[in-house]
C-alpha cells in the first residue's frame, strides 16, 4: 500500500529520502545534546547493524545457522589492533588495514565453511558455536610463547582513524558546531553502513542471491540445477565474515582497546537475535532489529534504576538483571506473536503463515 | 543416428544390497528412451548415479563423446544432463519465474563484483536471464503463473515447472523421473504433447514412467529393469511381448 503510493509519486519518494538523510545528518547533534554517551551508543548500534547485515547473508539468504559469527568481528578487530598499535609498533593507516581485516576475516569464513559444508541446522549451529569459542580462546592464549594478542589483558592504545592531520578522535569546531570524536566516527560509520546496505540489496536480486536462496530452499535441487553448492556456500560464509571483519576493525579503532571479552558467545547470540527479531532475509528488518536491540537495553539501563528509586525509594533489583529479564520476555513475546520478525521478508512471512 | 549417452556396466551396491548390476545401455540422439520396471527395480538409483548423487560402484558413462565426470551433481548439469525428481523438488518459496531463473545459473557468469557494481554486462545478462526464463514458462504453458509461488501451483503445473527449470540449463539430455505420476488424463495428454515438442526441438529424453500407455505411445525404445538388472530392451511393442518382462510384472508361475 505504502510502496504503491510511493511508486506513483516519485517526488514523494525523493522527499522521503531527503528527510531521512537530513534526520540522519542531524541525529548525532541531537544525541550529543542529551549526552555524548548516546552518540557512542549510536555508533555501537551501527557497528552491530553492520554485523547483523553480514550475518544476514549467511543465515537469512543462504539459510546456514551460524552461532560463532562474533569470531569474525574479533578477527577484524585483532587484525586492526595488531597493525595499528604499540603492540608490534606497527602503525598502518586505517584504509590499508580495513581491507586486510575484511580479507583475513573472509579467509576465516572459508576456514569455518569448508569443514561444515555437509552440515545443516542443529549440527551446523554446534560446529559454528565451537568455532567461535576456539577463536576467542586463541585470542586469550596467544600471549605465549610469543606474545601476539597480549592474552586476557587485551591490546590498548590502538590508533584511531587518521587521514593526514585529520584524526577521528579529536574534537574540532567547524561552522560553529562542535564535532566530537564520536560524531566524526558516526558519519564514517553511516557511510560504511550505506555502502553495506547497497551491496546487500544488489546481491539479493542477483544471480548469486538467487543461488543462495535456492540452496536455502532445497540444496539437492540446487545442485541438480548446476549450482556449485560448495562454492556458493563458501562465498556466503566469506562475504558475511568480511563484513564482520570490517565492523571489527572499526570497533577496535573507536574503542582504542580490545580484549577477548568483547567476543564471547553471548555477542554471537545477540547478533543472531537482531537478525531473527528484525526479520531474517529482509535488510530493513535486520537494521530495525539491530537498532532496537542496541538501544532498548541502554534505555532500560538508564531508566530502570531511577524508576525503582521513585517507586520504592530504593533499588530492589539490579538494573542489569531487570534489563535481561525484560529483554528475554520481549524475545519470547516476539517469537509468539511475530515469529517472522518485526519486519519480515516476504518469503519468511509466507513460510511461517501458510 | 549417433549415441548420446552410453552406460557401460553400471553397478551400485549399498552395503550388501546390489541395487544395480552391470547395467549397459545406449541412448541415441533425439530419441525418447523409456526406463520401466516394477517398484524397487533400480530405476531411480540409476538416475541418481547418472546425475552424480551417488557414485557408481563400478562402470562408467560416456556422454556426448566423452567420459562423464560424475563426482558432483552440478558437474553433470554442466555437461548437459538435467533432471527432474520423482517427488517434486522445486524452490517452494520462490516464484515460478525465479525457479526457472535459477536454472539459468550455470549458463551465466555474473559474480559478486558484477552484482554490486551493476555493470552494463551484468544488467544485460540479468535481462537475458529474465527473458529466457519467461520464454520457457510460455513454452510449458505457465506464463500466466509467473509470479505465483512454486508451492502454491497445482500438482501438474509443478511438474511442468520442474521441466521448464531443467530446460533452462540447456540440457542435451533431459532425464525425467516419473513426470506423469499423480496426473489426471488431461494433464498426462498435455505432458505428452510437451515432451514430443521438446524432442522435436532437439533434446533427447530419458524417461522413467509407470504410466504404461504413456510409455508405449511416446517412447522410441524402452529398457526394462528388474532387481537391478536389465532384462529387456527394444521397441515398446517388442518389450511388451517379452516373456521375462511379463514374468517380472505379473510374477512367475508358482512352482
Amino acid at each position: 500500500m505504502m510502496a504503491a503510493t510511493l511508486q506513483r509519486h516519485p517526488a514523494a519518494k525523493w522527499l522521503g529520502i531527503v528527510l531521512i538523510a537530513a534526520a540522519l545528518v542531524a541525529l548525532p547533534f541531537m544525541l550529543a545534546a542529551v549526552g555524548t554517551t548516546w552518540v557512542r551508543i549510536m555508533n555501537l548500534a551501527i557497528l552491530f547493524t553492520l554485523l547483523s547485515l553480514g550475518l544476514n547473508i549467511v543465515v537469512g539468504y543462504a539459510g546456514l545457522l551460524d552461532l560463532g559469527y562474533i569470531a569474525f568481528y574479533g578477527v577484524g578487530a585483532y587484525t586492526y589492533a595488531l597493525l595499528a598499535s604499540p603492540q608490534f609498533d606497527v602503525h598502518l593507516p586505517f584504509w590499508v588495514i580495513l581491507p586486510i581485516g575484511a580479507l583475513v576475516a573472509g579467509v576465516f569464513g572459508v576456514l569455518l565453511g569448508a569443514p561444515t559444508l555437509k552440515l545443516r541446522g542443529d549440527y551446523l549451529a554446534i560446529v559454528t558455536l565451537g568455532f567461535g569459542e576456539i577463536v576467542r580462546i586463541f585470542f586469550n592464549n596467544l600471549a605465549q610463547p610469543i606474545n601476539i594478542t597480549n592474552g586476557p589483558q587485551g591490546i590498548s592504545r590502538i590508533d584511531p582513524f587518521r587521514l593526514g592531520d585529520f584524526s577521528f578522535n579529536q574534537s574540532e569546531t567547524l561552522f560553529g558546531l562542535n564535532f566530537s570524536g564520536p560524531i566524526k566516527y558516526y558519519y564514517l560509520l553511516l557511510l560504511v553502513l550505506l555502502a553495506v546496505v547497497v551491496i546487500n540489496l544488489r546481491l539479493q536480486d542477483s544471480r548469486i542471491g538467487r543461488a543462495w536462496q535456492a540452496i536455502r530452499e532445497d540444496e539437492v535441487a540446487a545442485g541438480a540445477m548446476g549450482i556449485n553448492t560448495t562454492h556458493v556456500k563458501l562465498l556466503a560464509f566469506a562475504m558475511g565474515a568480511s563484513f564482520g571483519g570490517i565492523a571489527g576493525g572499526m570497533f577496535a579503532a573507536i574503542q582504542g582497546f580490545i580484549s577477548p571479552e568483547s567476543f564471547v558467545l553471548v555477542e554471537s547470540i545477540m547478533v543472531l537475535s537482531m537478525v531473527v527479531l528484525g526479520g531474517m532475509g529482509n535488510i530493513w528488518g535486520v537494521i530495525l532489529g539491530a537498532l532496537l536491540l542496541s538501544f532498548v537495553p541502554e534505555i532500560l539501563r538508564h531508566t530502570v534504576e531511577p524508576l525503582q528509586r521513585s517507586l520504592f525509594g530504593k533499588s530492589l533489583i539490579e538494573p542489569e538483571v531487570i534489563r535481561m529479564l525484560l529483554f528475554g520476555l520481549a524475545l519470547v513475546l516476539m517469537m509468539l506473536f511475530r515469529p517472522a520478525g518485526l519486519w519480515p521478508s516476504k518469503v519468511r512471512k509466507r513460510e511461517l503463515t501458510e | 543416428m549417433t549415441t548420446l549417452l552410453e552406460a557401460q556396466g553400471i553397478s551400485k551396491r549399498f552395503g550388501g544390497l546390489e541395487a544395480l548390476t552391470g547395467i549397459s545401455l545406449a541412448i541415441d540422439r533425439g530419441e525418447i528412451y523409456g526406463l520401466i520396471g516394477p517398484n524397487g527395480a533400480g530405476k531411480t538409483t540409476l538416475f541418481n548415479v547418472l546425475t552424480g548423487f551417488y557414485p557408481a560402484s563400478s562402470g562408467e558413462f560416456v556422454f556426448d563423446g566423452a567420459r562423464l565426470n560424475v563426482k558432483q551433481p552440478h558437474q553433470v548439469a554442466l555437461a548437459g544432463i538435467a533432471r527432474t525428481f520423482q517427488n517434486i523438488r522445486l524452490f517452494g518459496n520462490m516464484s515460478a519465474l525465479e525457479n526457472v531463473m535459477v536454472g539459468r545459473h550455470l549458463r551465466t557468469q555474473a559474480g559478486v563484483i558484477g552484482a554490486v557494481l551493476r555493470t552494463a554486462r551484468t544488467r544485460n545478462e540479468e535481462r537475458a536471464i529474465h527473458e529466457r526464463a519467461y520464454a520457457l514458462l510460455e513454452y510449458v504453458g505457465l506464463a500466466p503463473h509467473q509470479h505465483d509461488l512454486a508451492h502454491s501451483l497445482p500438482y501438474g503445473d509443478q511438474r511442468r515447472l520442474e521441466i521448464a527449470r531443467a530446460l533452462a540449463t540447456e540440457p542435451k539430455l533431459l532425464a525425467l523421473d516419473e513426470p506423469a505420476a499423480g496426473m489426471n488424463a488431461t494433464e498426462t495428454a498435455t505432458l505428452r504433447q510437451l515432451l514430443e515438442r521438446i524432442r522435436a526441438d532437439g533434446t533427447t529424453i530419458l524417461l522413467i514412467e509407470h504410466d504404461v500407455k504413456l510409455v508405449m505411445g511416446l517412447c522410441d525404445r524402452v529398457a526394462v529393469l528388474d532387481y537391478g538388472k536389465k532384462i529387456a530392451e527394444g521397441k515398446p511393442v517388442e518389450v511388451q511381448r517379452d516373456a521375462a518382462v511379463i514374468e517380472a510384472y505379473l510374477g512367475g508361475v508358482l512352482a
